[in-house]
C-alpha cells in the first residue's frame, strides 16, 4: 500500500515535496507576523527623530544612532526617586521571590511524587485544578486577605503569594514522576539519610532541568511585574514601573519608549537563549493524563 | 511506587479499621506533611481561600467598610437582567475566546509540528522566533505604535502613501477596530506555555511509531498525524489546551493597555474588565464577587469542554 522507500536500512517516511514547500511557505507567513513587529520595535530604537517622525513612515532605519539610548538613561538620572532604587527593587523581588518559590514548590512537589500519604493525591489534584482559571479571580478576595495581614504596600505582598504560583509546582512535580528512580531514593533511604536529605542531596541534582525552568519561569513573571495594586510607595516599585512612566511621557519620548522597550525585553530573550534546551526538556513531562 | 516499602514498620491493613489504618499512615508519613505544609498552606491563603470567599461574597452586598449584608441571589439576577453591560462583555468575551483560544491553540501545535522534522539548531531559532513575544512583557505595545491613529503609524502612513485611504483610520478609537486589533494581538503573545510543551511532546515521540504507522499503510502526514502524532501526545495536548484556556481568559491587561479602558463604546469590553471595574473601582465587591464567579464558571466550564473533545482525538 504505502509507498516505502529505503535509505541505509531506515525507512524513510512518505514525505510528498508539495507538503515540504506548504509547510515552509506557512512558517515564513507566519515567522514574519511573529518577527516583523519585534523587529520593527528595535527599528524605532535606533531611529533618529527625524526618522521617527517622518512621513510616509519607513519600516526600516537608514542612519541608526544609540541617541535614544542615551536619553533613556538622562531620563533615569533624572527619575525624583533614584534609578538604582527601582532596579534594587525588582533584582530584590526577582531574587527573593525566585528562591523562595523553587524551595517550597520542590520540595512539595517532592513529597507528591515520591511519597504517598493520605490526602496527598487530592491535595496535588486540587492544586492543579487551579490552572484552570487565571488569577484574576481571586485578586479580589486577595487584596482583601493582604489588608487583614497587613501586607498591603510591602515587599511582601508581591513576593510571598507567588511563592505558591501553582504552574512550577506542576512541571517540578510531574518531572520527579518520571526522571527521579524510587530505587535510587530507596537506596538513600536505607542508609539511613532522613527524607530532607535525600530530597536535597539524592533528588534535586537529578531534576537540574527542571528547576533551571522553575526559575525561569518565576524570574520572568517578576521581571514584567508592572504596576502592583499592593504598592503604593514610589520607593517601592519596580523598574518596570518606572520604564513604563518614561514612556507615558508623549511624543516627545518615542525614541527612548522604543529604547526602554529593547532593553526590558532583552533580559528575559536572553535568559530563554540559554537556557532553552532545558525547558523543553521539562515540558517533555508535563503532559496531564487524565 | 516504591513509597510504601520505604516505612520501617510498615503496617497491614487488614488487622484494623480504614480509619485506624488511615492514622498509622499519616503518622508514619510525618515527614510528607511537613514537606507540603509551607507550599499547601500559601496556595490555601492565596487561591483556596480567596474562592470560597469569593463564592460567599457573591451572594451578599459588600462594600470593604460595613459588614456584609446578605442578599442570596439578588446580585446573579442583576447581572444576567439588568446589566447591559455585563451582557455585552460576555459575548465579547465569548467571540475573544472563540477565536483566540482555538487559533492560538492550532497555531502553537501547527507550528509545534512544522519545525518537528527541522534540525535541532534551526530549530531553536524559529522556537525563539515564535515564543519571544510572549515573554517580552511591555512588547506589545508596538502594535499600538504601528496602529497609531495618526498619519505617523506605519499602517496609516503606508496606506495614505498608496491612496487606499484619504483619511488616518483612528484604529484604537473605533468600535469596529478594536476587537479584530485585539484579537491579532492576543495570537501575536499566544505562543507561550503549551507551544514549548508541543514541542517537547514531539520531541519525545519515537520514531519506531512512525515506521510502523508507515508499514501499517498510513500514507501521507496528515495521516499520520492524526493517527499516530495526535495520540501519541495526548497529555501535552490537554496541558497545552489548559494552558491556553487561562491564557486567554487573562488577556485583559492588554487590551486595557491598547485600547484605553473603557474601551471605545465598550466594543472590547470583557468580563474581566467588568470585574476590574466593580472590584477595584467602584468597591461593589459582593457584585465583583459574583463576576469573579461567573468567570471562574465559564473558565472551568471551557476546560471541561474541551477535555471531551480531546478524548475524540485519533478515533
Amino acid at each position: 500500500m504505502a509507498k516505502l522507500r529505503t535509505r541505509k536500512h531506515k525507512v524513510v517516511l512518505n514525505r510528498s515535496a508539495g507538503g515540504d514547500a506548504g509547510i515552509v511557505f506557512m512558517l515564513v507567513i507566519l515567522g514574519a507576523f511573529m518577527f516583523l513587529p519585534m523587529l520593527y520595535v528595535v527599528m524605532q530604537s535606533l531611529k533618529p527623530l527625524d526618522e521617527l517622525w517622518m512621513f510616509p513612515p519607513r519600516f526600516y532605519v537608514v542612519k541608526p544612532t544609540f541617541k535614544n539610548f542615551k536619553d533613556l538613561f538622562t531620563l533615569m538620572n533624572d527619575s525624583w526617586v533614584p534609578f538604582s532604587r527601582y532596579i534594587f527593587n525588582t533584582v530584590f523581588i526577582s531574587v527573593v521571590g525566585t528562591a523562595g518559590h523553587l524551595f517550597f514548590a520542590s520540595l512539595a512537589a517532592y513529597a507528591f511524587a515520591k511519597i504517598k500519604f493520605p490526602g496527598g493525591k487530592f491535595m496535588f489534584t486540587t492544586i492543579r485544578t487551579s490552572l484552570m482559571f487565571h488569577a484574576t479571580v481571586t485578586s479580589l478576595v486577595n487584596f482583601i486577605v493582604m489588608s487583614w495581614f497587613g501586607w498591603v504596600d510591602t515587599y511582601a505582598a508581591v513576593i510571598i503569594p507567588g511563592f505558591a504560583s501553582t504552574l512550577g509546582l506542576y512541571l517540578m512535580k510531574q518531572f520527579m514522576d518520571t526522571n527521579v528512580s524510587g530505587a535510587v531514593l530507596e537506596s538513600s533511604r536505607l542508609d539511613g539519610a532522613s527524607e530532607l536529605k535525600t530530597f536535597w542531596v539524592i533528588a534535586m541534582p537529578m531534576v537540574k532541568p527542571a528547576w533551571l525552568t522553575l526559575i525561569i519561569y518565576r524570574f520572568k513573571d517578576l521581571w514584567n511585574e508592572g504596576a502592583s495594586i499592593y504598592i503604593h510607595s514610589e520607593q517601592l516599585k519596580t523598574f518596570n514601573y518606572a520604564i513604563q512612566q518614561i514612556m507615558a511621557g508623549g511624543i516627545k519620548r518615542a525614541g527612548a519608549s522604543a529604547a526602554s522597550t529593547v532593553v526590558m525585553m532583552m533580559v528575559p530573550i536572553l535568559v530563554f537563549i540559554i537556557s532553552q534546551s532545558n525547558i523543553i526538556e521539562t515540558m517533555g513531562s508535563s503532559g496531564m493524563k487524565d | 511506587m516504591s513509597q510504601k516499602t520505604a516505612a520501617p514498620k510498615a503496617v497491614s491493613r487488614k488487622d484494623m479499621t480504614r480509619a485506624q489504618w488511615t492514622w498509622k499512615e499519616i503518622k508514619r508519613n510525618k515527614v510528607a506533611y511537613f514537606m507540603v505544609a509551607p507550599y499547601v498552606i500559601l496556595f490555601t491563603i492565596f487561591t483556596v481561600v480567596p474562592v470560597v470567599f469569593s463564592m460567599f461574597l457573591s451572594l451578599t452586598e459588600f462594600n470593604l467598610l460595613e459588614p456584609p449584608r446578605f442578599l442570596f441571589l439578588d446580585n446573579y439576577i442583576r447581572l444576567f437582567l439588568d446589566d447591559d453591560i455585563f451582557i455585552l462583555a460576555c459575548s465579547n468575551t465569548f467571540v475573544f475566546a472563540c477565536i483566540v483560544g482555538p487559533a492560538s491553540y492550532l497555531m502553537s501545535l501547527m507550528v509545534a509540528w512544522f519545525i518537528n522534522e527541522l534540525s535541532p539548531r534551526i530549530r531553536a531559532v524559529v522556537t525563539l522566533i515564535f515564543y519571544a513575544p510572549s515573554i517580552s512583557g511591555q512588547v506589545y505595545l508596538i502594535w499600538g505604535t504601528l496602529f497609531s491613529g495618526d498619519a505617523y503609524g506605519w499602517v496609516n502612513g503606508t496606506l495614505l502613501k498608496l491612496g487606499l485611504i484619504t483619511k488616518e483610520i483612528q484604529f484604537f478609537e473605533s468600535a469596529s477596530w478594536v476587537m479584530p486589533l485585539c484579537i491579532v494581538v492576543a495570537l501575536w503573545t499566544s505562543l507561550g506555555t503549551s507551544f514549548l510543551s508541543f514541542i517537547a511532546g514531539l520531541q519525545g515521540i519515537d520514531r519506531s511509531m512512525y515506521e510502523a504507522g508507515a508499514v501499517d499503510g498510513i500514507r501521507n502526514r496528515w495521516q499520520e498525524l492524526w493517527y499516530v502524532t495526535l495520540p501519541s501526545m495526548k497529555p501535552q495536548l490537554m496541558f497545552g489546551a489548559i494552558m491556553s484556556i487561562t491564557s486567554t481568559f487573562g488577556f485583559g491587561g492588554v487590551v486595557t493597555a491598547l485600547c484605553g479602558f473603557p474601551s471605545v463604546d465598550y466594543a472590547a469590553h470583557t468580563i474581566m474588565h467588568c470585574l476590574e471595574d466593580y472590584g477595584s473601582q467602584r468597591f461593589e465587591v459582593g457584585y465583583a464577587s459574583a463576576i469573579a464567579v461567573v468567570l471562574f464558571a465559564i473558565m472551568i466550564g471551557a476546560n471541561m469542554l474541551v477535555k471531551k473533545i480531546l478524548s475524540k482525538v485519533g478515533q
